[in-house]
């Protein structure tokens, strides 16, 4: 069962450098051929200072540079072959670019059993701030946690 | 996104479709996202876990939204963007990004257009739901 004490833990924090070949290797994956993520002139017409990222790119770079991707699961007790992604939210704050050192200090900000304990949701809510210590994004996970429930 | 009138409730301005969804794309996005989580790209591991085979990341689809949704919204004027996942993303899926005005609001003393939007694959099942908020 998923332990409902963990609620309130703060999981390692993650520092993430935003490389340009593993973001080209991300913008091949998805066929993205938006001139704004592939070509300086175009970044800078939009107003960037360099390539920016794409929008779900903050999810990709805290589990990237984690030691342990997963680490949400040992501390609320589940395992990898019974969660779901439930609902994923970004809020941004700030242009996130190409030679940017991000730091993600994630939480657990909650978790709730749903239809009488078959499922648990747990809430990760992670802080995001650059290398001049500006607050760019918040990311929030909710990830679906399968109970076996006995028959 | 069109310069030339304001946004208004109801303009549809998100539109995209994507190929189907391959073992190789999953296996990709795998390294390129750092999500390795086995239960997309190892069939063993699905299985034992109870799926009739590997699925796509939600992320992945979540991506795809994004791409949709940028190609139509110039990336500065985004402000949030969030999916719930609403049923799994099976192999072969063709995935089909829409969006449209659901609101006009204010969010942070500015003024903003709230966007709801959808990826379907291609027999009209719903994989995402989701909201943005754009500055206009």
């Amino acid at each position: 069962m998923v332990d409902h004490s963990a609620v309130g833990r703060r999981l390692t924090p993650v520092t993430a450098h935003i490389e340009p070949g593993r973001l080209r290797f991300f913008r091949e994956t998805l066929g993205e051929t938006n001139p704004v993520y592939n070509e300086a002139s175009a970044a800078q017409a939009a107003g960037y200072a360099a390539t920016p990222v794409p929008p779900t790119y903050l999810f990709c770079l805290e589990m990237m540079d984690a030691e342990q991707a997963f680490e949400f699961l040992d501390v609320i007790g589940a395992d990898l072959a019974q969660v779901l992604h439930g609902e994923q939210r970004f809020t941004y704050l700030a242009p996130v670019m190409v030679g940017d050192t991000l730091r993600f200090e994630p939480r657990i900000a909650g978790i709730t059993d749903k239809k009488g304990g078959a499922m648990t949701l747990a809430v990760v809510e992670t802080k995001v701030t650059n290398q001049h210590g500006v607050h760019v994004a918040d990311c929030a996970r909710t990830v679906v946690v399968l109970n076996k429930v006995a028959a | 996104m069109s310069e030339t009138r304001p946004l208004a409730v109801g303009d549809r301005i998100v539109h995209k479709s994507f190929p189907p969804i391959s073992r190789h794309k999953l296996a990709l996005y795998c390294g390129a996202s750092g999500d390795h989580n086995p239960i997309h790209i190892d069939l063993d591991f699905a299985k034992a876990a109870g799926y009739p085979d590997v699925f796509a990341h939600g992320m992945l689809v979540m991506a795809c939204l994004g791409q949709a949704l940028t190609d139509a919204v110039p990336p500065p004027r985004l402000r949030s963007f969030a999916t719930r996942f609403v049923a799994i993303t099976q192999l072969g899926a063709r995935l089909t990004c829409e969006g449209h005005v659901a609101e006009l609001v204010e969010h942070n003393g500015e003024r903003c257009a709230k966007l709801a939007l959808t990826t379907k694959d291609e027999n009209g099942d719903i994989k995402l739901s989701g909201e943005a908020v754009i500055a206009m």
